[in-house]
C-alpha cells in the first residue's frame, strides 16, 4: 500500500494533538513555544478533517491501528458524518484557542477569580517570602502551566470519539476528552469552580462506568465490540438483551448529551468555567454526546418503536424544560447554557425519528448549534471582559457603548432562536419537515413543541439584548474604563459568527452533505461494506471458534 | 483449537453485584472521599463484569505460536480491562485532588449546593422578576460576593489548629 494514501490523514487528528501535547508540556516554561504547537497542531487537525470531508464522500475511509485488522485490531472509521463532525471541531477548537490566547487564560485562570493562580501572582509571593531566593530556584517551584496541553487532549479525544470504529474506543475517546474537561473546569481551583466541578466529574465518572458496563454487557451478547461486526450481530441477538444495552447505552450518552432529567449537571457546571473553557464544552462535548447516539441509534441497532417513542418524549421534555429555565435566569452564561439544554432536545427529535431525512436534518442542527453556541459564549466572555460582569441586573446601555459587541452578539442570538434565513432557521424547518412527514400524533405533538421552544428562545434572548444592549443602563452601572478589547479576542469571535451566518450561504451543499452522512449511517451496509470490504471479517488474528461459540444468541 | 466453558461462574457474579451494591450506595453521598470509593467499587465491578463476559478462568490469554490445541481465555476482555484499571487509576487520582482541595478551601470535602439554582428557587416562590428593568433599580450582590458570605451548612464549627480554611464561612454549626 502506498504509504501516503488518503488513510494516512485517519489518525492525524488524533495523533498529532497528543504529540502536540507532550510537546507543550515539556515546554511549558516557554509560553511562545506552547502558543506556536498548539496552533500549528489544531491547523493541522483542521487541513486533515477538510481532506477526509473530501475523500470520504466517495466511501468511508478506515484504517486499522497497528496493523491488526478489525474486528481484533483498532479500526478508526471517517464516515462522511465523522469527517464533518471533525471539521466543525477543528475549526471552533482553533478558533477559541486564538481567542483564549489573547484572553491571558493560558498562563493561569480567569481573571477576576479570588485565588492565587496565575505564575506571576505565585511569583510575588514568593518573592515577598524570600527575597533572597535566587531566580533559578525560584522557577523551579512555579507551577506547570497546564492550559494549552490539556487543551490539546481535549482536541484528540474529541477527534477520537467521532473516529472510534469500536466501542470501546468511543469510550477510551470519552474519557481521554472527559479527563481533560475535569482539568480545564476546575482551572485554578478556586471555590466556585471547585464547587461546580465536584458535581460534573462525579456525574461524568458514573456517566463513564455506566458506558463501560454497557460496552462489557454488549461483548457479552455478541463477542465483539467491533461498530460494524455488531451492526450485524445486534439484530440477531434475543430482543430482552438487545433493549437492555441499548437502554444503557443510551443512559450514558444521555448524560453526557444532557437530556432531560440527566441534564441538571450543565447549567450548574458550565458557566463557572473561564469563559473560552465554557464555549468549547458547551459547542463540543454535548454534541460528541449526540453524535455517540446518532451512531449508536442508526447504526447499531435495527428500530424499536419503544425507544423511539421513549426518545421523542424525552425530546419534547428536553426543550421545554430547557428553554423555560433559561427564561428565569438573569446571568447571560446560564441562560445561554439553559438553551443549549434546550437545543439538544433538537438534535434528539431528530435522531428519534429515525429517517434519513430526519437524520440528515439533526446532522445540520449539530454543525449549526456547534458554531453558534460557541460564538454566543465567546461574545459573553467579551461583555464579560469589557464590564466586568455578566449579569443581567447590572448590564444596560451596551449598544451604544459598544457597538461592535452589540452585532456579534445581536447575529448569533438570532441564529439561534431560528429566525429566518439563518442556518437555525433551516435546520429547525428540516426537522419539522421530516416530524410532519412522519405524521404520527407524537411527532405532531413534537412539531408543535419545536415551534413553541424556538418563540421561546427568541423571548430569552431578546430579554437578554434588551436588558444588556438595548436599554439604557442603570445608574450605578460602572464599567471599567479600558475601551479596546483586544483584537486577538474579537477576531476568533467574529470568524465564527461569520461561520454561523456562512454556514445559511452554503447551507444547499451543506444539506446534501448532510443528507449523505445521513443515508451512509443509516444504510448499514456502505459502513460495514467499508470495514469488511469482502462481505467477512479480513482480519488474520480472528478467532474464528470463539465468535461463532458466542455470535449467536 | 477447545473453547471454554462459557457459562459465568456464580460466585464472580455474586461479587459483581455485592460490588455495585455498595459502589452505587457509597455514591449517593456527599463527602467527595466517599464519592470516590463508590466509583472505585464500581468501577472493579464492571471489569469485573468483562471479566466473566470473557468466559471462564483457568486458560493463558497469550499462548506461543504452535500450541494451537491449548485451551485459552480471551484475551480482548483482559486487554479491555487493562485499559479500564488504567483510565480509573487517573481518574482516582484526579478526584483525590479535588477532594483535597476542596478541603484545603472549606475544612471538609463535602459538595456545596448550586447557589444561583437556590436563589432562582426562591425568586420563584417569591414570585419575583428574575431581574429588574433599567426603571426599577435595587442594587443586588453578585454571585461571588454571595457566596461569599452565604452560611456554610456543613463547615465544622473549628477546621482544626493546623489549617483554617481560606472561604470565608461565619463559624457555622448554628441552626437558622
Amino acid at each position: 500500500m502506498n504509504p501516503w494514501s488518503v488513510q494516512t490523514l485517519v489518525p492525524l487528528p488524533v495523533l498529532v494533538p497528543l504529540f502536540a501535547a507532550g510537546l507543550a508540556l515539556a515546554l511549558h516554561r516557554y509560553e511562545r513555544a506552547q502558543r506556536i504547537i498548539s496552533v500549528t497542531a489544531l491547523s493541522v487537525v483542521v487541513a486533515a478533517a477538510a481532506g477526509l470531508l473530501v475523500a470520504a464522500r466517495d466511501a468511508p475511509v478506515v484504517i486499522d491501528v497497528g496493523g491488526w485488522a478489525a474486528p481484533v485490531g483498532v479500526n478508526l472509521v471517517a464516515d462522511p458524518l465523522a469527517a464533518l463532525m471533525l471539521l466543525v471541531s477543528g475549526v471552533v477548537l482553533l478558533c477559541v484557542l486564538l481567542y483564549s490566547m489573547a484572553q491571558g487564560i493560558a498562563d493561569g485562570g480567569g481573571r477576576a477569580a479570588p485565588a492565587v493562580q496565575d505564575s506571576e501572582a505565585i511569583r510575588r509571593i514568593l518573592e515577598a517570602q524570600d527575597p533572597d531566593a535566587d531566580e533559578a530556584r525560584r522557577r523551579g517551584v512555579l507551577p506547570v502551566a497546564i492550559f494549552h496541553p490539556t487543551y490539546l487532549i481535549l482536541a484528540a479525544g474529541v477527534a477520537d470519539a467521532f473516529l472510534a470504529g469500536d466501542l470501546f474506543n468511543l469510550f477510551v475517546g470519552f474519557e481521554i476528552l472527559l479527563a481533560a474537561s475535569y482539568v480545564l473546569l476546575t482551572l485554578g481551583g478556586t471555590v466556585e469552580r471547585i464547587r461546580a466541578g465536584s458535581v460534573y466529574v462525579v456525574v461524568a465518572l458514573l456517566s463513564s462506568i455506566i458506558f463501560l458496563l454497557a460496552v462489557g454487557l454488549t461483548y457479552a451478547a455478541t463477542g465483539t465490540v467491533n461498530m460494524a461486526q455488531l451492526a450485524e450481530r445486534l439484530p440477531d441477538v434475543e430482543p430482552g438483551i438487545r433493549l437492555g444495552i441499548q437502554a444503557l447505552l443510551l443512559l450514558a450518552f444521555g448524560i453526557k448529551a444532557a437530556i432531560f432529567p440527566l441534564s441538571a449537571w450543565l447549567p450548574d457546571s458550565y458557566p463557572t468555567a473561564p469563559a473560552p473553557v465554557t464555549a468549547v464544552f458547551a459547542g463540543l462535548l454535548t454534541k460528541v454526546g449526540v453524535y455517540a447516539i446518532l451512531r449508536t441509534q442508526t447504526l447499531l441497532f435495527p428500530r424499536n418503536e419503544v425507544v423511539e417513542v421513549v426518545l421523542l418524549v424525552l425530546a419534547l421534555a428536553t426543550m421545554l424544560v430547557g428553554i423555560l429555565g433559561a427564561v428565569a435566569q438573569d446571568d447571560v452564561k446560564r441562560l445561554l447554557s439553559f438553551t443549549l439544554v434546550s437545543h439538544i432536545g433538537y438534535m434528539i427529535f431528530g435522531v428519534a425519528l429515525a429517517t434519513a431525512a430526519s437524520t440528515a436534518a439533526a446532522i445540520f442542527y449539530v454543525v449549526h448549534h456547534i458554531t453558534v453556541q460557541t460564538a454566543l459564549f465567546l461574545v459573553v466572555g467579551l461583555v464579560e471582559r469589557r464590564t466586568g460582569t455578566t449579569s443581567l441586573e447590572r448590564l444596560g446601555g451596551l449598544a451604544a457603548l459598544a457597538p461592535g459587541l452589540a452585532v456579534l452578539f445581536f447575529v448569533p442570538t438570532m441564529n439561534l432562536a431560528g429566525v429566518p434565513p439563518l442556518s437555525g432557521f433551516l435546520g429547525k424547518v428540516g426537522l419539522l419537515e421530516a416530524g410532519v412527514l412522519d405524521g404520527s400524533a407524537l411527532a405532531w405533538v413534537l412539531v408543535t413543541g419545536s415551534v413553541v421552544t424556538s418563540l421561546l428562545t427568541l423571548y430569552a434572548v431578546i430579554r437578554a439584548w434588551n436588558k444588556a444592549f438595548w436599554q439604557p443602563a442603570p445608574e450605578d452601572f460602572r464599567p471599567p474604563d479600558e475601551t479596546r478589547l483586544p483584537w486577538g479576542m474579537i477576531g476568533p469571535t467574529a470568524a465564527l459568527v461569520g461561520i454561523g451566518v456562512a454556514l445559511t450561504v452554503v447551507a444547499g451543499p451543506l444539506y446534501d452533505y448532510a443528507e449523505h452522512a445521513a443515508n451512509v449511517v443509516m444504510g448499514d451496509a456502505v459502513y460495514v461494506d467499508a470495514v469488511f470490504p469482502d462481505g467477512a471479517p479480513r482480519g488474520t488474528g480472528e478467532s474464528d471458534d470463539v465468535t461463532s461459540e458466542e455470535g449467536g444468541p | 483449537m477447545t473453547v471454554l466453558d462459557t457459562v459465568p461462574s456464580a460466585a464472580l457474579l455474586l461479587a459483581v453485584g455485592v460490588l455495585f451494591a455498595t459502589g452505587v450506595y457509597l455514591l449517593l453521598e456527599r463527602s467527595l472521599t466517599r464519592v470516590l470509593l463508590g466509583f472505585m467499587l464500581l468501577g472493579n465491578g464492571v471489569n469485573l463484569a468483562i471479566l466473566v463476559a470473557g468466559g471462564r478462568a483457568g486458560a493463558p490469554p497469550i499462548t506461543g505460536p504452535d500450541t494451537g490445541t491449548e485451551p485459552m481465555s480471551d484475551p480482548l476482555a483482559q486487554a479491555m480491562i487493562l485499559t479500564a484499571i488504567v483510565i480509573t487509576l487517573a481518574l482516582v487520582a484526579f478526584v483525590l485532588a479535588m477532594a483535597y482541595r476542596s478541603w484545603q478551601l472549606h475544612g471538609h470535602d463535602e459538595v456545596q449546593d448550586d447557589l444561583e439554582d437556590t436563589r432562582i428557587a426562591q425568586l420563584a416562590e417569591r414570585d419575583a422578576p428574575s431581574y429588574a428593568d433599567s426603571d426599577a433599580l435595587e442594587s443586588r450582590v453578585t454571585l461571588d460576593e454571595e457566596a461569599a458570605t452565604v452560611r456554610d451548612e456543613v463547615a465544622l464549627p473549628d477546621p482544626g489548629p493546623r489549617r483554617r480554611p481560606i472561604s470565608p464561612t461565619d463559624g457555622g454549626g448554628g441552626d437558622t
